[in-house]
């Protein structure tokens, strides 16, 4: 019979497709190029997710934001909450694909994809963002943390579908930032890349949460890089620290984009870069969104 | 199998049949006829396939044509009217924006999708406008030189 298309018109209708064996798929911006580039053909049956009502707005929920699974990267970049509390998001929003990609690309298939390079996974990882998953047994809320098995590698079973994701709103005295090493501004993906969201109290770090992209099977945060940063004043000593302490708990692969000895090499850079913007953001210091570009070269 | 499905290009609603997998650019060029937007690289690497859909600039090449189903899509051939042009399209000639052609109609499509969401754009902001979108003749320059106009007009 061929290749089946059908469109969901609500979170049960996705659901019981995918439980029938269809794969979602919305903006495409993975799914389509993926199996156009030859790397997966598209699969057999698909239902489009993306005319589902209420799955695309940006809410504001005690202070924390909901992000429907929908929600657009140029959506997220344009928006004046994400760019004010929730910074390091918009750094990685702002550079994804090209601006088509950021256009159709949404933050539920960034997620869902599970590359350990994907430019949103850190920040989000960082904010301590949870998941709420659709599944044929009702929905089940889980942290980014537990989302990711590998790369391509999802927890979730085939038949959850992501609806939305939630962020904490951020203590006082909070910065973040999300950077990464790229060969070219635009139509790029994480060489390797890293995300802070740092808490400043009185002049010291009061907390702090750093993660690595593109340097491991998964994206994950480094307990011994935050650690190295809290406790006092961020100076060069407890950045380097720490930087040192997030390339430490590097396990890149090497491929055509970078050797896994220029992956080491960048992964204290990136964290040090990610780290002094997330601090000079949490000091009140206007620092260029997107992130990578502005401090690209130095 | 096969889908019913209307395509709605430049305000007219075409009804066509398609596969769950068509691209919705070889459903625009083979089945409505409009082979304006091109196929370069098929892979959204390029931007010559670039169409509007509801606003919103999409590699057409890369987008299923089942999606498309009762948006909007507006292609180069719909921008003006008739044999009329845009003063984005003027400014492309005027400024040497375009040699060969083949890019023309996607750059056209993401310029005009960036102007309509910042009418004001600086030269860096329309490089990252249109990047994306491969030119292989002309450098860039004039076609960065062609959207400032229009931006400052």
């Amino acid at each position: 019979m061929g290749a089946t298309y059908t469109t969901a018109s609500s979170v049960e209708d996705a659901v019981a497709a995918m439980a029938a064996g269809a794969r979602p798929v919305a903006g495409g911006t993975d799914l389509v190029v993926g199996a156009r580039q030859g790397k997966k053909p598209l699969p057999q049956a698909l239902v489009g997710i993306h005319k589902i009502p209420g799955l695309d707005g940006i809410g504001e929920s005690d202070g924390g934001l909901v992000l429907g699974a929908l929600v657009t990267h140029s959506a997220l970049v344009s928006h004046p909450i994400v760019r004010g509390r929730f910074t390091g998001l918009a750094d990685a929003s702002a550079i994804v694909g090209s601006h088509a990609t950021r256009a159709n690309g949404t933050i539920g298939g960034n997620l869902m994809n599970a590359s350990p390079a994907m430019d949103t996974g850190a920040p989000l990882l960082c904010m301590g963002a949870t998941v709420e998953l659709a599944g044929p047994g009702g929905r089940r809320t889980i942290g980014l943390d537990e989302l990711w098995a590998g790369p391509g590698q999802l927890s979730a079973s085939a038949d959850e579908l992501l609806v939305s994701v939630n962020i904490p709103a951020p203590s006082p005295g909070t910065g973040s930032a999300y950077v990464r090493l790229q060969y070219r501004r635009q139509m790029e993906i994480a060489v390797v890349g890293a995300a802070a969201v740092v808490t400043l109290g009185g002049g010291a770090v009061m907390d702090a949460r750093i993660a690595i992209t593109a340097l491991a099977p998964t994206i994950h945060r480094v307990p011994d890089a935050e650690a190295a940063l809290v406790g006092g004043p961020p100076d060069e000593a407890r950045v380097d620290a720490a930087a040192a302490a997030a390339a430490a708990a590097a396990r890149p692969i090497g491929d055509v984009r970078a050797s896994v000895e220029y992956r080491r090499a960048m992964a204290v850079v990136m964290a040090r870069r990610a780290i002094m913007t997330a601090v000079a953001r949490a000091s009140g210091q206007d620092m260029a969104i997107p992130a990578s570009d502005s401090t690209y070269g130095s | 199998m096969k889908y019913e499905i209307i395509l709605t290009v430049n305000g007219v609603a075409y009804p066509v049949e398609v596969d769950a997998h068509a691209s919705l650019l070889h459903t625009v060029r083979d089945q409505v006829g409009l082979t304006g937007s091109k196929e370069g690289c098929d892979d959204s690497e390029c931007g010559a396939c670039m169409m509007l859909i509801d606003g919103r600039p999409v590699n057409s090449c890369s987008y299923l044509a089942c999606q498309a189903d009762g948006a909007e899509i507006i292609t180069v051939e719909g921008l003006a009217p008739g044999d009329d042009l845009t003063p984005l399209q003027s400014a492309f000639l005027a400024e040497g924006g375009v040699q060969c052609g083949f890019c023309t109609p996607g750059m056209l499509i993401s310029a005009t999708a960036l102007l309509a969401a910042n009418p004001e754009p600086t030269p860096d902001e329309i490089r990252v406008g249109l990047s994306g979108n491969l030119c292989r003749c002309t450098g860039y320059d004039g076609i960065v030189r062609a959207v400032s106009k229009v931006a400052r007009g």
